[in-house]
């Protein structure tokens, strides 16, 4: 199971903060997006802005190709605007 | 090293004076407070939302901290970052790095703000009377981020 969670515009856009995903098998991050964008929209336009940033266990993660663990929590959001 | 994301009003006095009080061996504070302005681009702001990721947050803060001990000489470190519903003039960020010398104190601190603006995971909905629009990160915190 992962749990995922989406912040700010993206969550607007999505309609949902999280959800628990249950999963088989292995994923990496790239996957899971493409597997989300499969959900139609507005999932597919959302998911595929290329400025859209990913953190897995609450850690910034650029590589696509990182593999994903049972229990990890994958975050979605726009690049961040603090300070 | 102290690291706190808050919900009710930052005062830099409360924060500020515990850094370096009783603490003979800091010879230099250097702090630096954002706050919400009250135009921007143009627009007239009524407020500020800011929202965050809890529990990373902290992370992220803390990691942009320990950046910092580790490369320039500092005594302590403070980063107070508000969350929620801000209005104009209010403070939204403090962060102060107390050193011996005041070259390490001035870099660590400029360097902690340029971190925090691109790493760090807050977001910004400005309030503008009945609109509400979020804010686009810039791409010249993206370069002054790179510089370091």
């Amino acid at each position: 199971m992962l749990s995922l969670c989406y912040f700010a515009r993206l969550r607007e856009q999505l309609g949902c903060a999280s959800e628990q995903l249950a999963w088989s098998g292995t994923l990496t991050l790239g996957e899971l997006r493409q597997q989300l964008q499969q959900r139609g929209e507005p999932w597919h336009s959302a998911l595929a802005d290329v400025s859209l940033r990913m953190a897995v266990n609450q850690q910034l993660e650029t590589d696509g190709q990182r593999r994903l663990a049972d229990g990890d929590e994958v975050a979605f959001f726009p690049p961040v605007t603090g300070g | 090293m102290q690291i706190q994301v808050l919900t009710t009003e930052l005062k830099p006095e409360d924060w500020l004076p515990a850094l370096y009080r009783q603490r003979p061996e800091i010879g230099a504070v250097v702090s630096f407070l954002g706050l919400v302005r009250d135009i921007n681009q143009q627009a007239a702001v009524t407020g500020l939302l800011i929202e965050h990721y809890p529990g990373m947050t902290e992370r992220s803060l803390t990691a942009i901290a320990e950046q910092a001990q580790a490369r320039w000489a500092l005594q302590d470190l403070l980063i107070v970052h508000r969350v929620g519903l801000l209005l104009p003039q209010e403070p939204i960020v403090l962060v102060a790095t107390a050193s011996a010398h005041r070259a390490d104190a001035f870099a660590a601190c400029e360097f902690v703000m340029d971190y925090l603006k691109t790493q760090a995971p807050f977001w910004k909905k400005e309030q503008r009377g009945e609109q509400q629009l979020w804010l686009d990160a810039r791409e010249s915190d993206e370069l002054r981020a790179s510089r370091w």
